[in-house]
């Protein structure tokens, strides 16, 4: 069998709860209550609405009219907006606090962006609107693609993918077709490291290919040996993140890209981590034929459950005839989007999405460039890095960090070494900085680090908030240490909910919605 | 009873190969929470996929240890996916095989050999 085998507690431990005290009669809590679903909330027979009744469309419906009602839940306006606003104070969000989940990027999203995305002319326009009616929105495009190809040092960019993931599928499909081109069809392997974000080995499935791991070094890089090793006439492109997912610089990164293209592949860049070089290092120079740029990352455009991604893919001399379609060329009659596959698009793999991509991201992406200015962007880089390190330096003496040598980039990675004997996990850990106010880190990720705590604090955060959460921390490292088990097992002790028995819930999922019966339909 | 690097038994009686997860595979996986056997009738090869297992953290393919056609699936593991967990090597078999080629049942290793390269790991 294939098997992960990185452990983690899925279950916690036999509960003492009757220890924690005060409890409210209701369930509430504070000025919070206890939310139920909106379908057991208000019942059926309410509504938030005046409508006329449905006109009967007995004939017209080939005998499919409804006969039993359909359930919605019945709730007056303030409900319905309560129970959504009580919903929301139950999020952790950026715009609450620091937000240190690794690889997750998670900055903050400037307010201008928002308001420059929120323009008429940029907001309310549709993709199937004559072209010459939106030629703001698409000079928008071509400015946001030119800066993107000169961050970067690539000659082209399909700006539709909409997401990290969507990106990697648009460059192994340009790889694909530039192969098959060539008569190198029969090339069907992919290499990634084995530190790899799991959607690389996903895509590389995807795409048909079949994925071999390159090991990695005792210092958190990837092994130039093995990587020499698995290359060959069989190998179509390796995936390799860089900053990598430990948080490290690919120091080798121009001599993975000669031995790839030695061997006839093509390097593809995961370019996740971009944020912690952008400014500073070009992809372009390093080598790289392919890299995703996850604009809701190092452009700060709203992510997880904030807003849509977007993952324009920048690509090499020799892989830009391969471009999906749509892109934007501009002429003295002004802005055009090239849609078919004839012309100069000829080549192109065909297309990752109907229309353009996420024109909301680009506004936001593009507000935020000019917002910083190239000296700007560089800073973000720079700052990004040096909180990373920040933090690195203040926790060492207490917790241990999975490679101790030389700096990180935009990322502190701790494994679980400093709390063995103590019996506490790196869950716990986790699970425990709910209760000091804190988010968790991205935990038990990436796979080679045991018991990871991948720390990312973005730019955002100033000297005096990144204290605060590392005095926390330190805090919390101090009471593992000194046996101070009660705290972390069952934590997290002050949250609306303690954690979840996982295995339960896999095993047994109790379905909690038991619904009302609902009202009969008007007609009966 | 037989084992593979993949971490897969194989208990052979008569033409009958009863096929599972090793304990520590179990171990590694954490608590079992759905098992997706073969149906009866279906023929695999040596390393081809034979069922599923998923556990709390991951889902992983089983590969067939040995070839041959499915002739029993064990039922019970859709009620009670913890046995896995329970007795890897005894009632948490996921099938039994009618073998095709015998003689890939003598070229896996035996207790001894696993053992020495579960150390390894």
């Amino acid at each position: 069998m294939s098997m992960n085998n990185v452990g983690r507690p899925t279950r916690p431990e036999a509960s003492n709860d009757e220890a924690e005290g005060f409890n409210s009669l209701s369930g509430g809590r504070g000025l919070l209550q206890d939310e139920p679903l909106i379908f057991e909330l208000g019942g059926w027979t309410k509504t938030g609405v005046d409508l006329p009744d449905a006109v009967p469309a007995d004939g017209a419906l080939a005998g499919l009219t409804r006969d039993d009602a359909i359930g919605l839940p019945g709730l007056s306006e303030p409900e319905a907006v309560r129970h959504y606003v009580r919903l929301s104070q139950k999020n952790h969000a950026i715009d609450l606090a620091l937000y240190p989940l690794g690889s997750c990027t998670m900055k903050h999203n400037p307010r201008l962006n928002e308001k420059m995305a929120r323009l008429p002319g940029l907001s309310d326009i549709h993709p199937l609107q004559p072209q010459s009616t939106v030629q703001g929105a698409i000079e928008l495009m071509d400015r946001l693609a030119h800066w993107l190809k000169t961050l970067t040092g690539m000659p082209a960019v399909a700006l539709s993918p909409k997401a990290g993931a969507h990106g990697e599928l648009c460059g192994l499909l340009a790889i694909r077709a530039a192969h098959e081109a060539a008569g190198n069809g029969h090339r069907k392997t992919v290499l990634a490291p084995t530190s790899a974000h799991g959607t690389n080995p996903a895509t590389a499935a995807f795409c048909g290919y079949t994925v071999v791991e390159i090991a990695q070094t005792d210092d958190g890089r990837v092994d130039l040996a093995d990587l020499e090793a698995k290359l060959g006439d069989h190998v179509a492109a390796i995936m390799v993140t860089n900053p990598n997912t430990c948080g490290l610089f690919e120091r080798d990164v121009v001599e993975i890209a000669r031995l790839t293209h030695e061997a006839g592949a093509y390097f593809y860049c995961d370019g996740a981590n971009f944020n912690a070089i952008v400014g500073r290092v070009r992809p372009g120079d390093l080598g790289v034929d392919a890299m995703h740029i996850n604009l809701h990352k190092t452009f700060s455009t709203p992510h997880g459950g904030g807003g849509p991604g977007a993952g324009p893919v920048v690509l090499s001399e020799a892989l830009a005839p391969f471009a999906p379609t749509p892109w934007v060329v501009h002429d003295d009659s002004g802005y055009k989007l090239i849609e078919e596959a004839e012309g100069p698009a000829a080549q192109a793999f065909g297309r990752m999405s109907a229309f353009h991509g996420q024109m909301g991201m680009y506004v936001r992406a593009y507000a935020y460039m000019l917002s910083h200015g190239a000296d700007g962007l560089r800073q973000v880089a720079e700052d990004a890095v040096l909180n990373a390190n920040y933090i690195k330096a203040r926790l060492s003496d207490l917790m241990s960090p999975a490679f101790p040598e030389g700096p990180c980039m935009h990322e502190a990675l701790f494994d679980d070494a400093w709390l063995e004997d103590t019996g506490v996990t790196t869950l716990d850990f986790a699970k425990a900085m709910i209760d000091e106010g804190f988010h968790p880190m991205t935990m038990y990720f990436p796979l080679v680090v045991h018991g990871a705590m991948l720390i990312e604090p973005t730019e955002t955060e100033s000297k005096a908030e990144l204290d605060r959460f590392i005095e926390a921390l330190r805090l919390l490292a101090q009471a593992a240490k000194a046996g101070e088990t009660d705290r972390f097992k069952n934590a997290p002790h002050l949250a609306p909910l303690k954690r979840l028995d996982e295995t339960l819930a896999a095993r047994k999922p109790k379905l909690k919605w038991k619904p009302v019966a609902p009202a009969p339909l008007a007609a009966e | 009873m037989r084992f593979t690097k993949d971490h897969e038994w194989v208990a052979v009686e008569g033409d009958i190969a009863t096929v599972g997860i090793t304990a520590y595979a179990a171990e590694q996986l954490g608590d079992v929470v759905f098992v997706e056997v073969p149906e009866v009738g279906k023929t695999v090869a040596q390393g081809e996929g034979l069922a599923v297992v998923e556990s709390v953290k991951a889902a992983s393919d089983v590969y067939a240890p040995v070839s041959g056609e499915v002739v029993e699936a064990n039922a019970e593991l859709a009620d009670a996916p913890e046995t896995v967990n329970a007795v890897p090597e005894a009632g948490g078999w996921f099938a039994k095989l009618k073998l095709s080629n015998p003689a890939e049942v003598d070229a896996l290793m035996d207790r001894d050999a696993y053992e020495a390269f579960l150390a390894t790991l």
